[in-house]
């Protein structure tokens, strides 16, 4: 069985090369930490690097962490410009208040980091993308069998009750990236990011060896690489469901005739998934020098086929290559009209 | 008319605000729980391929993302009309009692516990785990990570990862477990039986041997009467992963007993403008407003609610706990709010108990973990999420891809009675426009008791509680500002 390596060879290589300064080495950094339109997810992987989250502390000063500290907008607003050192950002952009926190932080941040795959791909909540707000309200407060709405009600970003007036951000048409929000300058993707990746991004920003602007703090791999399933000549006649097989255990998916996003993927995670015998699907975004992990997938899917038919055999195409990179790739969104 | 904001109170599957508005004799007129977030799942889940239905639900939430995997595997299962083998249900609901244990920890030493264990008057800075290892000993702290971290090791085991976790599939589970992985999660269960043992006798000796502390449970601003449901089994007994979901009245008596597929004719979802959050009640009594007693639907869900719907315990050990917390407490059901953390803890025995049978069972390393699927249909899948009863309900075209889904989830189901008690609790500390400094100890502990699905950093390692309230006269100006 391959094990995750922890040394990852993006930092060797990139050693010597122009690194963003961070901290004077003197003092401690200043860290903040926000969440956008995210599950939480990314908040338990930070919990989960269990007793090392007391290292964090000593070394750096969380200036900004809405879920642990009485700190608001308006505190942030009063910092100087780049005072805090590394913004670690999870979560997509969903609606104004998550858009303008967003320009806030990147503004008062030296380094802002997409963390995890909602704020670097767009995660699964970029599927949205495939409708719009008055479709997505219609679903969620009006056709759902268990709504009883006679007076048709939505919600609305001003509203006047008995006693007074509340307000709500306004939930936008379209799912954005934080990349196509604001300049980022790192990204580490996954739902949630492999507690290692963090371990070593982190040890990465306190020992000052964080690679060129622009980087990936991920293996320049793919999960095939970590995965320990016997890869053959793969030739495609047809393509099946996970629950229509008789799995052998220990044959690549596509040999198996089922769709496996691991080839388009980047690695990091250890093929986690394959190793409780479940395909890959796709949550750690597009693997090295990928640009659309759907078109990856799909061209590689291609690539093997044997004849047009088996193309024609793939069900919900979007959902299956593009189920956490919508809204980061080519193709975005559906038309709106 | 004076508005108070608390914003952001904290995360609740997005943010949460609360605004409170006082009359012109400056006492409390209402309270309104807002939850400006919405993702929209119920719409981007059509389309989807019915196995991607379990993965991509689970992003709902991180925090509980096995209960998301779960009531999805059993929804398609059902839509598959397939009932997974004897060995891959064991499976599943040993998988279940490992998350119900990372969560219930967190909760309790994370989240609420500090309340009670550092106490509630303690300064903000010490009620968060810190507090609570610098009161319990710093040994105490290490063996509550390391039984969080068995909790979420025993997912990622059968999961493959512990959060989103992905190997149940329609008719079964991906994973077989091997000896080795057995005899692994054997040790930690044993362990766990025996945490969740020292836990409840940390609540006795902090909790119920201080008058003060019982008397503050018992009181009228954290009490309140309403329906409360929960999931059963055969004799009524508290089941995290089946059975059919209970309800009971005010006064103990059943008000009905439904199966999974029969949740729409039950319950029903409430629409208000003024938040994204919908607000559940029972269908047969109607929606009658933020209101609590036998003429409201509005129900409880969730540790308390559980134990409240169900007639015991199926490990004698947390059944014992259970009798007790009922005589303690005069009897069933108990409508005090702050017995959630006492009712969390005994489920977290329950838990472990239920895990040790599981993971001791000849079956359980079977190779014999899926059962074919049959034609794609319509399928409801119910299980008990840490916080509460979730429903997921899907149904499938031909090509077994999502036509429709619909979601219930356990917070929700919540959110009326919380928005109820934190009007309860400010109403008790605001007179005649005086607001008093206790208000954010109140508020807080009166929402954080339902722990809405969030919460998992707002108290933990170095955190404090995010509360501020801003007073506003109504010229919308700034009168007062409290916060920590």
């Amino acid at each position: 069985m391959t094990k995750l390596k922890l040394e990852n060879p993006y930092f060797l290589v990139l050693q010597e090369t122009v690194r963003l300064q961070i901290g004077d080495g003197m003092e401690k950094l200043k860290f903040a930490f926000y969440w956008a339109a995210s599950c939480g997810g990314c908040e338990i992987a930070v919990l989960d690097i269990n007793e090392k989250i007391l290292d964090v502390v000593a070394k750096a000063d969380i200036v900004f962490w809405p879920v642990a500290m009485d700190i608001k907008y308006k505190d942030v607003e009063a910092f100087p410009d780049k005072y805090i050192d590394v913004c670690f950002f999870n979560g997509a952009i969903r609606n104004e208040e998550q858009e303008h926190i967003a320009k806030l932080l990147r503004k008062k941040s030296k380094v802002l980091v997409a963390f995890g795959s909602c704020a670097c791909d767009g995660c699964v909540v970029g599927l949205a993308n495939l409708w719009d707000r008055e479709t997505v309200f219609q679903r969620a407060y009006l056709e759902t069998p268990s709504t009883k709405n006679p007076e048709s009600v939505t919600p609305r970003t001003s509203v006047k009750v008995r006693e007074g007036e509340l307000e709500l951000p306004e939930f936008y048409d379209t799912v954005k990236t934080l990349a196509q929000t604001v300049d980022v300058d790192y990204f580490i993707s996954g739902c949630p990011p492999p507690v290692p990746l963090i371990i070593q991004a982190l040890d990465a920003i306190f020992t000052n060896k964080l690679p060129p602007k622009g980087s990936v703090l991920m293996p320049n791999k793919s999960v095939c690489d970590e995965c320990p399933r016997e890869k053959k000549d793969k030739h495609l006649s047809e393509i099946k469901r996970i629950y229509e097989i008789e799995d052998d255990l220990k044959t690549c998916f596509w040999d198996q005739a089922v769709i496996c996003m691991g080839p388009a993927t980047r690695a990091g995670c250890g093929a986690q998934c394959p190793k409780v015998n479940v395909p890959c699907t796709g949550c750690n975004g597009p693997g090295p020098r990928v640009k659309d992990q759907g078109a990856a997938a799909i061209s590689a899917l291609a690539s093997i086929a044997t004849n047009p038919e088996v193309i024609d055999q793939v069900v919900d195409p979007v959902g299956t290559f593009y189920k956490y990179s919508l809204a980061h790739s080519i193709l975005r969104r559906k038309v709106m009209k | 008319m004076k508005e108070i904001v608390i914003d952001p109170i904290t995360r609740l599957e997005g943010h949460g605000k609360i605004t409170i508005f006082l009359n012109d004799e400056g006492n409390v007129e209402n309270a309104y729980l807002q939850v400006p977030e919405l993702r929209g799942f119920e719409r981007f889940c059509e389309g989807r391929r019915a196995e991607d239905l379990p993965i991509i639900t689970t992003r709902i939430c991180g925090v509980c993302p096995v209960a998301h995997h779960m009531a999805g595997a059993k929804a398609v299962d059902a839509a598959f009309n397939v009932e997974p083998t004897e060995t891959a249900k064991k499976l599943r609901e040993l998988e279940y009692c490992g998350y119900i244990i990372y969560d219930h920890i967190l909760h309790f030493y994370f989240l609420g516990g500090p309340d009670f264990v550092v106490g509630p008057d303690a300064a903000p800075a010490k009620r968060n785990i810190l507090g609570v290892i610098e009161k319990a000993g710093l040994e105490v702290g290490k063996e509550v990570i390391k039984h969080r971290a068995y909790g979420q090791k025993i997912t990622e085991i059968i999961g493959g990862k512990a959060t989103h976790p992905v190997s149940a599939l329609p008719g079964g589970i991906a994973k077989i477990l091997s000896e080795e992985e057995r005899q692994e999660i054997e040790k930690m269960v044993r362990s766990c039986v025996e945490f969740a043992k020292f836990s409840l006798k940390l609540f006795d000796d902090i909790v119920l041997k201080n008058v003060d502390y019982v008397n503050l449970i018992k009181s009228e601003p954290y009490t309140l009467k309403t329906y409360y449901m929960g999931t059963v089994d055969k004799n009524n007994k508290v089941n995290f992963y089946d059975g059919d979901v209970r309800v009971v009245d005010q006064e103990n008596k059943e008000f009905v007993k439904f199966a999974p597929s029969e949740y729409l004719d039950i319950i029903e979802e409430h629409v208000e403008p003024w938040t994204y959050v919908k607000l559940p009640y029972l269908k047969k009594i109607g929606w009658k407003g933020l209101v609590a007693g036998p003429h409201s639907g509005v129900y409880r869900v969730g540790p308390l609610g559980r134990l409240n719907a169900a007639e015991g315990m199926a490990t004698p050990l947390a059944q014992a706990e259970y009798e007790r917390m009922y005589k303690t407490l005069g009897g069933k059901p108990v409508h005090a709010t702050l017995a959630f953390h006492w009712a969390r803890l005994i489920e977290l025995l329950y838990a472990a108990e239920r895990a040790l049978e599981l993971v001791t069972d000849k079956d359980i390393t079977s190779k014999n973990v899926k059962n074919k699927p049959g034609k794609p249909g319509e399928g409801v899948g119910i299980v008990e999420a840490a916080r509460g009863t979730l429903m997921h309900h899907y149904i499938l075209d031909e090509k077994a891809l999502a036509k429709k889904v619909n979601l219930v989830v356990a917070t929700t189901h919540n959110a009326p009675s919380i928005c109820m008690s934190i009007k309860n609790a400010a109403k008790g500390l605001i007179h005649n426009g005086r607001v008093s400094d206790g208000l954010l100890n109140m508020v807080e502990m009166a929402f954080r008791a339902y722990d809405p699905c969030f919460a998992c950093a707002t108290h933990f390692a170095i955190g404090e509680m995010p509360l501020k309230v801003e007073i506003y006269n109504s010229e919308r100006q700034l009168m007062k500002t409290l916060r920590r």
